[in-house]
């Protein structure tokens, strides 16, 4: 196992490449993520939504990448900033909109909201570091009843902090497990940048346990899928884990209107990110699948808006 | 037949009969085959599926979720179950919210074994009992190993269920023997109530004719008996035990009938003081039974203290015989 000990600061990564052009399909995805995450925001301003929710805004392409990488053998572990990677496995979202608004049509009838979901093999869960463990067990499942699967498991650079990180990650490089831990590295957790809380490297981390790491310093899909499949392949092949780490950039808030961010570190975030830069780069392609996705979410916003309470068959006080 | 083969045998049994059972935990193999020896000879007949492990309790759980998740079904083994407190995410958080938390019922077949409890000496970290933590969280129940029931039935009986478990083990139980067939001594005799494990009763002559109801877990079984026999002969005090293969949630339907006929109920376990398990054990009986009890069910735990190490300052915190035997002396002669 080979270990790429490069520090992974992420000024500047995957904010200054060019972007070639996408194919239909991929852009579409993206930017009905990026709108539906526009649209959660705007909702929860008119006070239509419960609770709270994180958004994948800077962060889409890296499930949408990853999407021609996963099968659908591959168990999905999503984390508290999940949309992205529901939406990229299941195109879907209704079901999401309605699982986040509790209407008729949720993904878990309201129970989980945005950041509990299980749909066949996708699950999230809202506390850090708790699913790598349990990607471990599912690792160990898929390797013997379907050799070829992975388990794979999303996480933030903030996550790093959690004790289960590391306990997972020393069991999936004992037993080479079939693990892709995705880490969405946007240098920031909730409010504390991560220069603040992060001793080392990721690189160093998962050298240290001598589990393969690469690092992922683009927003092109194409370019980052070209990287990732030969890495990807060993680890269905049994080599043992690897550890994607994305540099990356949150775009918007943690949640919702509680980014305290220095300008500068926001607006850096802004320049770097590719829903501009696609703009800029591809004008006619943008804005016309723009337009497509804008109105599809509109439009499922204002289907699930208008349906009845989801039902649960739930114990009463 | 001692409660640690009788352990051991449900194990192997387990692993014999269903191919989705999968063992982990720390220093379970052969040669050494657990720190008390429970797991002995698993690793060696069925090494794909005995998975010894880092020390890394949350991991294990976590692991043992993951298992039940993908459809295998899993026995993680806590060394000490005081350690169980390094999983309590993964068993509050996730285990027991995913059985419910996605808006419909997630099977997830798998057992957390815990040994726990004192007297052997294991100083303030290593002879607890933890089970009063537990108690109430949604979608996770709580077993105890006991003498009166055969672990070779409770076990599947547990998994057949779905629903994350936590299993406690009385650490001097192990070396205890099981009662069979009925009896447990010359004084008195068993039978099981209710479904699945059910609630074993034990009695002197006849099942219905009692000063006291005792009700006690697995690990206190002992104490309890020794405390009824010393009550029968020292002061003509009759009194029958209940023991619940589950703690929780509490069936207080099963031995109802029982329950009616006593007036006075005393609940004993090891865990400390405050928030008990048997307090919990006495709200559901006062729910049900307030009315026919002559005073509110009497609770009987170990004192609001550490458990200390060396044996005489051990004995003083935690319940003896002898605390069993004088709590009910009082609540019958009150
Ligand atoms: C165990 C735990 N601690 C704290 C939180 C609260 N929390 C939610 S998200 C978050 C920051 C996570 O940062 P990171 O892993 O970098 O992911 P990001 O939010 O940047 O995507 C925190 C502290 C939590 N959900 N779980």
């Amino acid at each position: 196992m080979t270990a790429d000990l490069e520090p992974a600061p992420t000024a500047g990564a995957a904010g200054a490449d060019p972007l070639p052009r996408l194919g239909d399909d991929d852009l579409k995805l993206l930017l009905t993520i990026r709108h539906f995450e526009r649209k959660l925001l705007d909702l929860f301003g008119q006070g239509a939504l419960n609770g709270t929710t994180h958004t994948c805004l800077g962060q889409e392409y890296v499930p949408v990448a990853l999407r021609t990488l996963l099968e659908p053998r591959d168990f999905v572990f999503s984390n508290h900033r999940g949309h992205g990677h529901y939406l990229a496995r299941y195109e879907d979202p209704a079901g999401l909109l309605a699982e986040i608004m509790g209407r008729e049509g949720a993904v878990c009838r309201g129970v989980g909201g945005s950041q509990h979901i299980l749909r066949d093999r996708y699950l999230s869960t809202g506390v850090q570091g708790q699913s790598l463990p349990v990607a471990v067990g599912m690792a160990i499942h898929l390797r013997r009843r379907e050799p070829g699967a992975l388990a794979c498991a999303y996480i933030g650079d903030g996550t790093w902090g959690e004790g289960a990180v590391y306990e997972a990650l020393n069991m999936a490089a004992l037993w080479r497990l079939p693990l892709l831990v995705v880490v969405e590295h946007n240098g920031v957790a909730q409010s504390t940048p991560t220069t603040a809380q992060m001793a080392g490297t990721i690189a160093g981390r998962a050298a240290a346990f001598g589990v393969e790491h690469h690092r992922v310093g683009t927003a092109d899909v194409a370019a980052i899928r070209r990287e990732l499949a030969p890495r990807v392949a060993r680890v269905r092949a049994g080599d043992g884990p690897l550890v994607a780490e994305f540099a990356t950039h949150r775009v918007g808030p943690h949640s919702k209107g509680d980014d305290t961010r220095p300008p500068g570190v926001i607006r850096e975030a802004e320049e770097a990110d590719w829903y501009r830069r696609y703009a800029a780069a591809h004008p006619e392609h943008h804005s016309r699948w723009d337009a497509v996705a804008r109105d599809l979410v509109e439009r499922v916003a204002a289907d699930v808006a208008a349906r009845p309470p989801s039902d649960w068959d739930a114990p009463c006080a | 037949m001692r409660v640690a083969e009788n352990l051991n045998r449900a194990l192997h049994g387990l692993l014999e009969s269903d191919p989705r059972v999968h063992v982990l935990g720390e220093d379970i193999a052969d040669p050494y085959g657990g720190a008390f020896k429970i797991t002995k000879g698993l690793s060696t007949r069925f090494p794909d599926r005995v998975l010894p492990t880092p020390l890394s309790e949350g991991a294990i759980v976590g692991a043992a979720a993951g298992l039940a998740l993908g459809g295998e079904a899993a026995i993680a083994e806590i060394m000490f179950g005081d350690f169980a407190a390094l999983a309590f995410d993964q068993l509050v958080n996730f285990a027991a919210k995913s059985v419910s938390m996605y808006g419909r019922p997630v099977p997830l077949p798998m057992i957390v074994r815990c040994p726990m409890g004192g007297r052997r000496g294991y100083g303030p970290t290593h002879s607890q009992s933890l089970q009063k933590h537990f108690v109430g969280v949604p979608g996770l129940d709580l077993y105890e190993t006991s003498p009166f029931h055969d672990a070779g039935a409770l076990l599947p009986d547990v998994l057949a269920r779905a629903v994350p478990a936590v299993l406690f083990e009385d650490k001097v139980l192990y070396a205890q023997r099981m009662f069979e067939d009925g009896a447990v001594d010359d004084l008195f005799a068993f039978d099981l109530v209710g479904d699945g494990p059910g609630v074993a009763r034990v009695y002197v002559d006849d099942p219905e004719v009692f000063d006291c109801v005792l009700i006690a877990p697995g690990g206190m079984a002992e104490r309890a008996l020794g405390a009824m026999r010393r009550l029968l002969l020292e002061q003509e005090i009759v009194c029958a035990l209940l023991v619940p293969a589950r703690l929780h949630p509490f069936d207080v339907e099963a031995p109802l009938p029982t329950l009616e006929r006593a007036g006075v109920v005393c609940v004993a376990e090891e865990g400390t003081a405050g928030g008990t398990w048997g307090a919990e054990v006495a709200h559901r009986i006062h729910e049900r039974l307030w009315a026919g009890l002559r005073r509110p069910v009497r609770l009987i735990h170990s004192a609001d203290s550490v458990v200390p190490t060396a044996g005489h300052l051990e004995e003083r915190v935690l319940v003896q015989e002898s605390t069993i035997f004088e709590a009910v002396v009082e609540a019958v002669r009150d």
